[in-house]
């Protein structure tokens, strides 16, 4: 058994009104330094068996497919250690 | 000859479905519903994709209705030239299954909105357009939560240069979509994915105009009837 993280990000040119109103936010909660906020998915997906190149190969169709839409999103795929 | 027959699809979560299947009677035509689990047209001469919040728009709006059995019908019919109009959340839904270009994004103001919206009508030449005139204004609610049309720069030229912007807002931008763009189509005019909702405004009693009827009544013009395209 492994588990596989999928994060999912909107492009970077795509406007993300949600990650600029938690920027907008931080300063009034005291925190400074923040120049930007952007806000993605995390997926984490329980496989039955072995983190295997074929395995890693079905995750990447799926965060292609279903998990991300290529047309606004990119994502990564990687193993959590055990 | 008999009236045409066109499809309206109900999804779990679809609202719409009985305000469109409306419409499409008001309009002439006979209206058959779908059932997303079924791998059935049933023969129809047009579908429509109503709005609402199919599969609760969990993960994306349309993302997991773009997997329901009948999709695996209704895409290929598309491209093969069936008239396919998507309002709101078909939109949305005919955008993640790449039967049009782009995609919808949570409103820029990240409110819902909920207004009777002016809006052009810049291409009349859509199976879903024809009963209107190029450049005619009319006025036709809007209500959605992801309707920020976004697309690459070089889609966007292409819809532009192309022609294939269908209906774009008018005084405000509800929702901030790249180019005030409210509707497009695809490159052969079949597929028409619109964000207000043409179906609430055909009757005085209810709308804040009758102007969505043209959208219903177009498939008519165009001589869509049993005998017609299939």
């Amino acid at each position: 058994m492994a588990r596989v993280v999928v994060d999912v990000m909107l492009k970077p040119e795509i406007l993300d009104p949600q990650g600029q109103a938690i920027a907008r936010k931080l300063p009034q909660m005291g925190f400074e330094g923040v120049t930007e906020v952007r806000q993605g998915k995390r997926f984490e997906l329980e496989l039955a068996g072995p983190a295997d190149e074929a395995a890693l190969e079905r995750v990447r169709q799926i965060a292609g497919t279903l998990l991300a839409n290529p047309v606004i999103e990119t994502f990564e795929v990687r193993v959590l250690d055990e | 000859m008999n009236a045409a027959r066109v499809g309206v699809i109900t999804f779990p979560g679809s609202l719409d479905d009985r305000d469109a299947a409306r419409a499409v009677r008001l309009a002439g035509a006979e209206a058959v519903s779908l059932w997303h689990a079924d791998h059935d047209l049933r023969g129809v001469d047009a579908v429509i994709l109503p709005g609402g919040f199919s599969y609760g728009d969990y993960l994306r709006a349309g993302a997991i209705s773009r997997f329901a059995p009948l999709m695996e019908e209704l895409v290929p019919a598309a491209r093969a030239g069936l008239p396919v109009l998507g309002i709101c959340n078909g939109f949305q839904v005919l955008c993640e299954s790449h039967l049009l270009p782009g995609a919808l994004l949570p409103n820029a103001g990240l409110h819902f909105v909920c207004r009777d919206q002016r809006l052009r009508i810049d291409n009349a030449d859509t199976a879903w357009t024809a009963e209107y005139t190029e450049g005619q204004e009319v006025v036709i609610p809007v209500k959605n939560r992801d309707g920020r049309y976004v697309a690459d720069e070089r889609t966007l030229a292409e819809l532009e240069d192309e022609g294939r912007v269908v209906a774009r807002y008018l005084d405000l931008n509800p929702n901030g979509s790249l180019n005030d763009i409210a509707g497009i189509c695809n490159e052969a005019g079949n597929v028409v994915g619109l964000m207000p909702h043409p179906e609430h405004a055909v009757e005085s009693l209810t709308g804040p105009s009758t102007d969505g009827l043209g959208f219903f009544t177009s498939l008519v013009k165009a001589g869509l009837s049993r005998a017609g395209v299939r």
